[in-house]
């Protein structure tokens, strides 16, 4: 249970807030929530809805309204590259092209060994380093600047490597 | 020109606090907490002409003298949601200059009198929060931040709050909901935030930007701040630059600087050599601006920029060169705009997935010159109707697109 596993983590998190106000405590445990399998399950759910008093409808409407939460399983890592108004002018959608040829794989899509799923998303705040794109892991989120396909692909083997070796 | 916000460039490690503290930092908290009433603090920043650096250019001063005095407690919230297309600027401060922010925010919330202040950064900032964290607690550790400040009996806590990727969390009603732990929607105003705000208490809410100004104004004076930069708008600006320039980043300049010196003096030029088609001055939600000599000569400053028909909003000038076709840029923005409308009212909601469906058919080269007319009749009919400012902002560069560069859109279409 989320509770049993992360009590320090909770702990610390629903010290920011009043008391009288817990709810605010829902988006930091939904990412808490969702570090290991890379989204929020049902149990999870049920686990924050009971301790923050709100249903778990509202946890689920939740996750629905904001694009960095999930409720299916994806890729361990979500490679998310943007292709705003700002990086096209710099050649992200021909970055995103390629990447999508030299992975074998379209936008929203998988790669076979359940390693990277790719999307595309909206201006990440890097508009002067295109084209770029962060990855979404168990770790948190990283951003990956003034890219290259080659220097993707890169990446991408040594995740695989680390990848093999914690197994 | 020494930096005043950008100043991690002029001094190396300005990220430690020893660095930070042996160039001035938090001589100008102390100043306030030592030896000045919340109101004088709040009368400098009034006098200094400060305005919001989030988009609307609001003065700062006159927000915080609205705090509601008669119901407590006071909140302030940073907002750090940065996410309009095209700006880069509070990132590079929170990453490089964090305890100039983190002072002013200090600064705001003993003007206003809160012990509690939120930082709302758009959850893709995770690696900035945690950033963050560290630079309070190290803020804690040297009695910066915490009980009995400086020996007064004022205290002040802060903390980080990560949101998870929704642009209209940018809003400031809508970031109020979402640090509830709500949907962020925008809610129905009046109420503003400084009557009615976090947990229904007074709260005021202000760009990183915005409060990273107010340290040096506290410690060189409003005088000093409003000789910078122009008589409406006053002192310096961080301009992200972005789009086909050589040298793209973020450059801070005083108020009244043209964009030919951002472009050309700063940005080295548009790539390949090529003219200026268009500039949108204020991110994805700009009216597009057809570029001459004249409005290259035009000066960045809140009204100048309205003589040319656009708005200086957030100052994230995006530069289009005579290559790119203006169908193409609306069928981005549109995008951006029918993905992140909230869906709380019917005009945007519904406008948004038109709007979206005739620019994908333009762009495609299947729409036809009625297309065009209904695409310009449903963003006309929007505007004015929408609950909040997103609605509007995804209507601008339609309107002004399809109105100042026709060609663009006759060469797209059938008859
Ligand atoms: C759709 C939308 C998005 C916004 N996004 C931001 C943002 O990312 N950062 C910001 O500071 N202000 C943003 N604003 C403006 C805020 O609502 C608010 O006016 C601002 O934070 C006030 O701070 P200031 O007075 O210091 O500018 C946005 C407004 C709208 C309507
Ligand atoms: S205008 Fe759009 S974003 Fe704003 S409240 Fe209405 S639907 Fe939501
Ligand atoms: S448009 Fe891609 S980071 Fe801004």
């Amino acid at each position: 249970m989320l509770l049993q596993k992360y009590s320090k983590e909770v702990k610390q998190i629903l010290s920011k807030y009043p008391p009288e106000h817990k709810r605010s405590a829902v988006m930091p445990l939904l990412y808490l929530a969702q570090r290991e399998e890379g989204y929020v399950n049902k149990e999870a759910m049920q686990n924050i809805a009971s301790l923050l008093d709100i249903t778990e409808t509202d946890v689920a409407s939740i996750i629905g309204f904001y694009t960095l939460y999930h409720d299916k399983k994806a890729g361990k890592y979500r490679m998310q590259v943007c292709t705003d108004l700002p990086c096209a002018l710099r050649g992200a959608d021909e970055f995103l092209e390629n990447l999508c040829g030299n992975l074998g794989v379209k936008v929203g899509e998988t790669t076979e060994d359940g390693l990277v799923t790719l999307e595309e998303v909206m201006c990440l705040a890097a508009c002067d380093r295109a084209p770029m794109f962060q990855t979404q892991g168990p770790d948190g989120i990283e951003y990956h600047e003034y890219m290259t396909v080659d220097r993707t692909m890169e990446l991408i083997e040594a995740l695989k490597q680390t990848e093999k070796e914690s197994k | 020109m020494a930096h005043i916000l950008l100043r991690h460039r002029d001094i190396p490690d300005f990220n430690k606090l020893n660095v930070y503290k042996k160039n001035g930092g938090f001589a100008a908290f102390k100043k306030a907490v030592t030896r000045m009433k919340p109101t004088e603090v709040t009368g400098e920043v009034t006098k200094s002409g400060l305005r919001g650096r989030g988009g609307a250019g609001f003065p700062t001063g006159m927000k915080w003298s609205f705090i509601d005095k008669n119901n407590w407690p006071h909140y302030v919230v940073a907002n750090a949601d940065e996410s309009e297309p095209g700006t880069f600027k509070d990132r590079e401060i929170m990453e490089s200059n964090p305890f100039q922010f983190l002072e002013g925010l200090a600064i705001g919330c003993y003007a206003v009198g809160a012990n509690v202040a939120y930082v709302y950064l758009r959850g893709e900032f995770w690696q900035v929060a945690a950033f963050l964290d560290e630079k309070i607690a190290e803020m804690e550790e040297a009695g910066f931040l915490g009980e009995n400040l400086f020996g007064t009996d004022y205290s002040l806590k802060i903390y980080t709050h990560l949101g998870a990727g929704a642009y209209i969390c940018g809003e400031e009603t809508a970031l109020l909901e979402s640090l509830e732990g709500k949907r962020g929607q925008p809610r129905v105003r009046p109420p503003f935030p400084p009557s009615y705000g976090l947990y229904g208490k007074p709260t005021i809410i202000n760009n990183v930007e915005t409060f990273t100004n107010v340290p040096p104004i506290l410690t060189n004076g409003a005088d000093w701040y409003k000789s910078i930069g122009t008589a409406d708008s006053a002192g310096v600006k961080i301009f992200s630059l972005s789009g086909r320039v050589r040298k793209p980043g973020n450059y801070e300049l005083p108020f009244g600087a043209t964009f030919r010196q951002l472009i050309y003096e700063h940005g080295m030029g548009v790539q390949d050599g090529r003219s200026v088609k268009a500039i949108m001055p204020a991110g994805a939600s700009s009216s597009l601006i057809v570029v001459d000599d004249k409005v290259l000569d035009t000066p960045m400053d809140y009204s100048s920029v309205r003589t040319v028909g656009s708005d200086l909003g957030s100052a994230s000038v995006i530069v289009l060169d005579d290559t790119v076709d203006i169908d193409w840029v609306i069928n981005k923005t549109i995008h951006f705009f029918k993905h992140e409308s909230c869906g709380k009212c019917t005009p945007c909601r519904e406008g948004n997935y038109w709007m979206k469906n005739l620019t994908d058919r333009i762009h495609a080269g299947t729409g036809s010159d009625d297309d065009v007319k209904l695409l310009l009749n449903v963003a006309r009919q929007m505007q004015g109707t929408c609950l909040c400012a997103l609605g509007e902002f995804s209507t601008m560069a339609v309107v002004t697109g399809i109105e100042r560069f026709p060609q663009d859109f006759k060469k797209k279409t059938k008859a």
